[in-house]
C-alpha cells in the first residue's frame, strides 16, 4: 500500500447549542496521511483550531473500532461516508484524494435533536428499548443454559439481528427519518429465541409505539437504511416485525 | 491495617458461608434506600439492574450518549465458565486454579474461587436474557478453547461476545429505568466522591451536556468506571474511558491497589503514525493458526514474500518449543519487544512483527483437497480452498485489518504489535468489593481483585457480569443493612457544598490557565513517558526517571495547558482535560508501584529480576503481597501491603519452555 | 390493543397501504385482462372481431351485481390507499425539519421507491382523466353508442377508445399515467408484501422478481391500448 499525504476543504456543520440555528464552517487542512482514520483527521483539525485559539468541533466518538455505535457524521451525503458496511471511525483516509472537498453534517432527524456541532441525542432509542426490547429475567430465576435448546438458524438469525449497534445510520440515511431497521432488529433478536415468546406481542406494539411517540417517520422499504447498516442489518427484519406486529395487533 | 474480609473455612465453602450468614434489607427497607452506580460496562448495568430488581432505588451514570456504549462491548473472543459441557474435565476448581496461576499469584484465592463458582451463573443468566451465543447443531451451547488453556470453557458470539453481553445487561438496565426502579443519568462524569462522617454518601457530577455540576446522594456508591489503560494515551480503550471516577475516590482516602499491572496485549495492529489516537485489537484466536516470525537481519528492507524460509526467525517457536506461538500474553508480547529492540522489527515504524496465514493457508488448503477426494492437486486449487477455510474462521478479523491498514493479509503477512489491553490493578477493595471508604464499593476491571498480576483471555467479561450480577446484590446488604436508620441527606449538607465547591474551583482553574499547549499533546506526551520506562519492561532507573518527568509534565499541564470554550456548555476539551489531571496523577503512582514491586510477575517485568535466558522471574518470598496505596499529600502515597496466602493453589514458577 | 391504535400506528398504517395496494395490483390484473380483449382485433388474431370480445368483457363487467359491488370496495380501497398514503407522505416529511445540504440520492436506494408520493399524485391525475374518458360516461352519460351482440345491447365502448385515443396529447398522458404506475408497481409490489409481513428471504426474492415481472408486464399491455388505436393496429377494418 503505498501512502500520501493530501490537502482537504472541510465543510463542517457548526452549531453552538440545541437553540443556535447553526451553520455550515470551511476549514483547510494539510499534511493529512492516507493512514489516517477519518476521527483521526478531525483530531487534526481541532488541534489546530485551538491552537489557533478557535472553537473545535464537537462530534461523538468513543472506542474507534466500529462497535459501540457512538460515531455518527453525515459525509458527502453518507451516514458514516463512502465505505461499506462500515462506521465512520474506521474510515480511512485513502478513501479521499488531494484538493478533494469534503461536507460533514450531523444525523438530520427531529427524534435526533443536534447538542453540539456533530453530536445529536439519540435517547430515544434507549426510550424504545425501555418500553420492551428486553427479556423480563430477574437476576437469579435463570434454569440451566442447555436446558433449552435453540435451532441453531434461529440462533444465528437472532444474532444477526442482534448485531445491530445502535448508532442511528438508518434514521440518518431514512428519507423519513424512520427507526424500524433499529426496532425491527430489536425485535428480531427477541421473537427469533424461545426465550422471547412469552413477552413477543407486548414487546412489539410497544416498541412501535414508542417508537411513533419520539417522532420518526414510517418505512417505505427505500433500502437506504440496510444499505448503510455498519453491520449489514437485513431489511428482513423489517418484514419480520411487521409480521409480528399484525400478529400481536390482531390477537390482543 | 487492611482488612479483606474473607470469610473463615475451607475454601470452596467461603462463599456459600458468606451467602448464609450475610445481613438482610427487607424489601420495605429496600425502597428507602439509594445507591448510587458510576458507569454501565458489564459491572455497572448488570449491578444496576440487579439491584433494582431487588427494590433499591438505583441511579446509574455514564459518560456516554446511552449505557450501551461502555467500553466492556469490544471485548471480542468470549467468556468463560465452569460448566463443563464438553466433558473435558472443566470444574470450578480448575477455572480458579488456571485464573490464579494465570494471575502468577497475585491475586486472592477466596475472590477468585468465587467468581470461579459464579461464572457458571452467568452463562445461565445471559441466555435466559436472550443473548445469542453461538451454538451446535443440536441446539446446545458452542464452547471455544482460548487463550491456551487446556479445556473448553469459553462460550462466545462470533468476535462479538462483549457487544452481545453487554446488550443483554444493557436491556435488563432499561427494563429496571422503565419500571422506575433506576434512573438514568446519560451524559454524566462523576468528578467527586462525598464522604460524610467517614461514610461515601454521594457524588458530584458534571452534566457533560449543560456542564453544570448536580449533586447526588446515595446511602452507597458503586464505581464500576472500568480501567485505564488510557494512561498510556495509545491503547486498545476507548477513547474516553478515563480513571477520573476510580482516582477522585482514591483522593478521598480509597487505596489504589497494584497500579503497575497492566496487561500488554500481543496481537494488536501496529501504530502507524503520529497521528494514531487508538490501537486496535485483533482476537488471540489469530496465534491459534497463524505464525509470527521476524526476518534474522537486522533492518531487513525486504518484502516479506522476498525473504525465504531459511531466513526468518520465528522467534516464538525458537525461544518455547513447548507452547510456540500459544504462550501466554505477557510472554508473547515482551518477545515481540525484545526482536523490535534489537533492529529486528518489520514495516516501517520497525515497531513490529509479521504473523503470517501462508502456512495454515497451505495446509489448510491440503486438508480439502483431500477431504473432497479432488483430482486437481495444483498449488493455486490449495491456495484458494485454504483461503477459504481461513476466511471462514477469521474472516472478520481480517477484513478489519484490511479496513485499517488497506493490505490484503490473505496475501501478504499481518503486521502485529503488542498494545497497551488491560489493567488488573485498581481500587483495592475487600470480599464484599468495598473500598476502604465505607460504603463505597469498586466492580469490574476498575478493582484490583481478581485476576493478579496478568488476566486470562475470556476472564474480563466473567469478572464484570459475577461482580454485578451475583456478588454486589449479596454483599452490599451486608452493609446496607446498617444503614435503614439513615434517612436520604439532603444535598445541601456542608460536605456537598464542599466538595462541589473543590470541583467547580478545579474546573476554573483548569479553564482559567489558558496556556498555549492542547490537553492532547499533554496526553501524548505522558503516555510516551508512560510507554517508554513503565511499559512492556521496567528497570528502576527509567522508573526514577519517569516519576521526575511526570512531575514536571504535571507542572507544565497546571500552568500551560489550552482549552477552548466555556464551564457551561459542552466541552469536550474540558471533559478530556478533567480525565487527563488525573492520568498524570496515576502515571506516577503506577510508576511508584513498579519501582516498589523489583520483581517480575504476570504483565509487570522488572529488567533486574529475569533468569539467565530472560524469562520472568517472580520472588514470592519479598513481594507476595497486594500493593495498596493510600494518598498522603501530592506526590506522596504510603505503601500498605495485603498479604496473599495461597492455602490450595501453590505458587509454582510458570514456564512455557 | 384497541383497533383505533393499530390502524393509526405507522406499522398499521403501512399495512393499510399494503393490503389495499396489493387488493389494487388485483384489480389491475382483471383491469388489464379485459382491456387486452380488444387485441382480438388485432391482424395477426381477428381483424373481423371489431371489438366484439372487448365489449362484451366490458359489458359484463359492468353488468354484473358482484362486480357492481366489488366497484364500491375498490373506491373505498383506492381513495383508503390515497388518504393514508398522504397522511404517511405528510408525517414522513414532517420528521425531519433540518435538512441535508448533501442528499444521499440513489446510494442505497431507487429514486422511485423514494418517490411513491409522487408517483402516486401522478396516478391520481391520470386516474381522473381516465375516469372522465370512460368510467363517467358508461355509467353517468348517456353519450356512448349503443352496439348489440346476439340481441343484447350494450355500450361500444370500443368504438369510444377508438375516438378518445385518437387525440394524440391522450395518448401521451396515457403513456406517461402507465409509467408512473410501472414505477409505482416496480417498487409497490414487493414493498406491500413486506408491509404486510413477508419476511422470508426466500419468498421476498420470490415476490421481488415476481413484482417486476407483473409491472413490466401489465404496464406494456396498457400502454399498448392507446398506441395500438393510434396507429391502427386495432379499429374497424371493413
Amino acid at each position: 500500500m503505498e501512502h500520501y499525504t493530501m490537502s482537504l476543504t472541510l465543510k463542517v456543520w457548526k452549531q453552538q447549542n440545541s437553540q443556535d440555528k447553526g451553520r455550515f464552517e470551511t476549514y483547510q487542512v494539510k499534511d493529512i496521511s492516507s493512514e489516517m482514520s477519518f476521527l483521526e483527521m478531525f483530531d487534526v483539525l481541532n488541534e489546530q483550531l485551538i491552537r489557533e485559539g478557535k472553537d473545535p468541533i464537537a462530534f461523538d466518538h468513543d472506542c474507534r473500532e466500529g462497535i459501540c455505535g457512538t460515531c455518527s457524521m453525515y459525509i458527502d451525503g453518507r451516514p458514516h461516508g463512502p465505505w461499506h458496511a462500515n462506521t465512520t471511525c474506521q474510515l480511512h483516509m485513502r478513501a479521499y484524494k488531494d484538493g478533494d472537498t469534503i461536507v460533514v453534517e450531523p444525523w438530520r432527524a427531529n427524534a435526533f435533536p443536534v447538542i453540539k456541532d456533530l453530536v445529536v441525542d439519540r435517547s430515544a432509542f434507549d426510550r424504545i428499548i425501555q418500553a420492551g426490547g428486553y427479556i423480563s429475567v430477574n437476576t437469579g430465576n435463570a434454569v440451566d443454559a442447555n436446558a433449552l435448546p435453540v435451532d441453531k438458524d434461529k440462533a444465528d438469525a437472532s444474532f444477526a439481528a442482534a448485531a445491530c449497534i445502535g448508532c442511528g445510520a438508518c434514521v440518518a440515511a431514512c428519507k423519513n427519518s424512520s427507526a424500524l431497521l433499529f426496532v425491527g432488529a430489536k425485535v428480531s433478536h427477541l421473537a427469533l429465541l424461545p426465550q422471547g415468546d412469552p413477552e413477543r406481542k407486548n414487546r412489539v406494539l410497544n416498541m412501535v409505539a414508542q417508537m411513533d411517540r419520539e417522532g420518526f417517520g414510517a418505512c417505505t422499504a427505500t433500502g437506504a437504511c440496510e444499505a448503510v447498516c455498519p453491520k449489514e442489518i437485513s431489511l428482513s427484519n423489517i418484514s419480520r416485525l411487521n409480521k409480528e406486529y399484525l400478529a400481536a395487533g390482531l390477537e390482543k | 491495617m487492611l482488612n479483606s474480609k474473607i470469610p473463615a473455612g475451607p475454601l470452596d465453602q467461603k462463599w456459600t458461608e458468606f451467602k448464609g450468614h450475610c445481613k438482610l434489607v427487607n424489601p420495605a427497607n429496600k425502597r428507602k434506600l439509594e445507591v448510587i452506580i458510576v458507569g454501565t460496562g458489564l459491572a455497572g448495568a448488570s449491578a444496576a439492574s440487579s439491584l433494582g430488581e431487588l427494590g433499591y432505588k438505583v441511579k446509574a451514570f455514564c459518560f456516554q450518549d446511552s449505557p450501551r456504549r461502555a467500553h466492556s462491548i469490544a471485548a471480542q473472543g468470549g467468556i468463560n465458565a465452569a460448566k463443563n459441557y464438553q466433558n473435558d474435565g472443566d470444574s470450578v476448581f480448575r477455572l480458579f486454579y488456571d485464573t490464579i496461576k494465570g494471575g502468577d499469584y497475585r491475586a486472592r484465592e477466596a475472590n477468585v474461587h468465587r467468581l470461579a463458582e459464579v461464572s457458571a451463573n452467568i452463562i445461565d443468566q445471559c441466555v435466559a436474557q436472550g443473548v445469542p451465543f453461538a451454538r451446535e447443531y443440536g441446539g446446545l451451547l458452542s464452547n471455544r478453547s482460548f487463550g491456551g488453556t487446556q479445556v473448553q470453557r469459553t462460550f462466545y458470539a462470533a468476535g462479538q461476545t462483549g457487544q452481545q453481553l453487554l446488550i443483554g445487561a444493557y436491556q435488563s438496565l432499561e427494563r429496571q429505568v422503565a419500571l422506575g426502579n433506576v434512573t438514568m443519568y446519560n451524559r454524566h462524569e462523576m468528578l467527586d466522591v462525598v464522604v460524610i462522617d467517614g461514610k461515601a454518601r454521594g457524588i458530584i457530577v458534571r452534566n457533560l451536556v449543560t456542564g453544570k455540576l448536580e449533586r447526588h446522594f446515595g446511602h452507597a456508591v458503586l464505581l464500576c468506571s472500568g480501567g485505564y489503560g488510557n494512561v498510556f494515551y495509545l491503547s486498545t480503550n476507548a477513547m474516553g474511558c478515563n480513571v477520573t471516577a476510580a482516582w477522585k475516590a482514591h483522593r478521598k482516602g480509597a487505596y489504589f491497589a497494584n497500579p503497575c499491572f497492566t496487561q500488554i496485549h500481543p496481537t494488536c495492529i501496529p501504530v502507524s503514525g503520529d497521528h494514531q489516537s487508538k490501537l486496535t485489537l485483533m482476537s488471540e484466536s489469530l496465534r491459534n493458526d497463524g505464525r509470527i516470525w521476524v526476518p534474522k537481519k537486522q533492518n531487513d528492507n525486504r518484502k516479506p514474500s522476498d525473504i525465504p524460509e531459511t531466513e526468518r526467525d520465528y522467534y516464538l517457536e525458537r525461544r518455547y518449543p513447548a507452547f510456540g506461538n500459544l504462550v501466554p500474553r505477557d510472554v508473547a508480547s515482551r518477545a515481540a519487544k525484545e526482536r523490535c529492540d534489537a533492529g529486528y522489527g518489520v514495516g516501517t515504524s520497525k515497531q513490529a512483527v509479521y504473523l503470517d496465514y501462508a502456512d495454515a493457508i497451505q495446509r489448510y488448503g491440503e486438508i480439502e483437497v483431500s477431504k473432497r477426494n479432488l483430482q486437481d492437486h495444483s498449488a493455486e486449487t490449495i491456495t484458494r480452498l485454504g483461503k477459504e477455510v481461513v476466511k471462514e474462521k477469521y474472516g472478520n478479523l481480517f477484513d478489519m485489518y484490511e479496513k485499517i491498514t488497506g493490505e490484503n493479509p490473505y496475501e501478504l503477512p499481518m503486521r502485529i504489535y503488542p498494545a497497551v489491553h488491560y489493567t488488573m490493578g485498581g481500587l483495592w477493595v475487600d470480599y464484599e468489593l468495598m473500598t476502604t471508604v465505607p460504603g463505597l464499593y469498586c466492580m469490574g476491571e476498575a478493582n484490583f481483585s481478581d485476576h493478579g498480576a496478568n488476566r486470562l483471555g475470556a476472564s474480563a467479561l466473567m469478572q464484570g457480569l459475577a461482580d454485578g450480577y451475583f456478588v454486589i446484590p449479596y454483599t452490599i446488604g451486608n452493609y446496607l443493612a446498617d444503614e435503614i436508620r439513615t434517612n436520604a441527606i439532603p444535598t445541601n449538607h456542608p460536605a456537598f457544598d464542599e466538595a462541589e465547591k473543590s470541583v467547580s474551583d478545579t474546573i476554573s482553574r483548569l479553564m482559567n490557565i489558558k496556556g498555549k499547549q492542547t490537553v492532547e499533546s499533554f496526553h501524548k506526551r505522558l503516555g510516551k513517558i508512560m510507554w517508554d520506562k513503565c511499559g512492556m519492561a521496567r528497570n528502576a532507573q527509567g522508573l526514577q526517571q519517569a516519576i521526575q518527568e511526570i512531575r514536571e509534565l504535571k507542572k507544565e499541564f497546571w500552568s500551560d495547558v489550552r482549552i477552548p470554550g466555556a464551564i457551561n456548555e459542552m466541552n469536550p476539551e474540558l471533559d478530556k482535560a478533567n480525565r487527563v489531571a488525573d492520568f498524570i496523577e496515576l502515571g506516577e503512582l503506577m510508576c511508584l508501584d513498579a519501582l516498589n514491586r523489583n520483581e517480575s510477575c504476570g504483565g509487570h517485568f522488572r529488567e533486574e529480576s529475569q533468569t539467565e535466558e530472560g524469562e520472568a522471574k517472580r520472588d514470592d518470598a519479598e513481594y507476595s503481597y497486594v500493593s495498596a496505596w493510600e494518598l498522603k499529600s501530592e506526590h506522596e502515597w504510603q505503601l500498605h501491603k495485603e498479604d496473599l496466602v495461597f492455602e490450595v493453589a501453590k505458587p509454582s514458577q510458570r514456564s512455557y519452555k | 390493543m384497541k383497533w383505533s391504535d393499530f390502524f393509526t400506528s405507522s406499522v398499521g398504517k403501512k399495512f393499510v397501504m399494503g393490503l389495499t395496494g396489493l387488493f389494487l395490483i388485483s384489480f389491475l390484473i382483471i383491469h388489464v385482462g379485459v382491456n387486452a380483449c380488444m387485441f382480438a382485433d388485432l391482424s395477426i388474431f381477428n381483424p373481423a372481431d371489431d371489438g366484439t370480445m372487448f365489449n362484451i368483457a366490458a359489458h359484463f363487467m359492468g353488468s354484473m351485481v358482484v362486480i357492481r359491488l366489488l366497484e364500491y370496495v375498490l373506491f373505498l380501497g383506492i381513495i383508503l390507499h390515497i388518504v393514508q398514503g398522504y397522511v404517511l407522505e405528510a408525517k414522513n416529511r414532517g420528521s425531519r425539519s433540518v435538512g441535508y445540504d448533501v442528499k444521499m440520492g440513489n446510494r442505497g436506494s431507487k429514486w422511485y421507491s423514494r418517490s411513491m408520493g409522487l408517483l402516486g399524485t401522478l396516478i391520481l391525475l391520470f386516474l381522473v382523466i381516465h375516469l372522465a374518458h370512460f368510467w363517467v360516461k358508461a355509467r353517468f352519460t348517456e353519450s356512448l353508442e349503443p352496439v348489440s351482440y346476439r340481441g343484447v345491447e350494450m355500450h361500444n365502448m370500443f368504438k369510444e377508445m377508438l375516438i378518445v385515443f385518437k387525440e394524440p396529447l391522450v395518448v401521451v398522458i396515457y403513456v406517461l399515467g402507465c409509467i408512473s404506475l410501472a414505477y409505482h408497481l416496480a417498487h409497490g409490489f414487493q414493498s406491500a408484501f413486506r408491509s404486510i409481513g413477508v419476511h422470508n428471504k426466500k419468498y421476498n426474492l420470490m415476490l421481488t422478481s415476481l413484482g417486476y415481472g407483473f409491472t413490466i408486464i401489465v404496464t406494456l399491455l396498457f400502454i399498448l391500448m392507446p398506441i395500438a388505436v393510434y396507429f391502427d393496429w386495432v379499429g374497424y377494418h371493413n
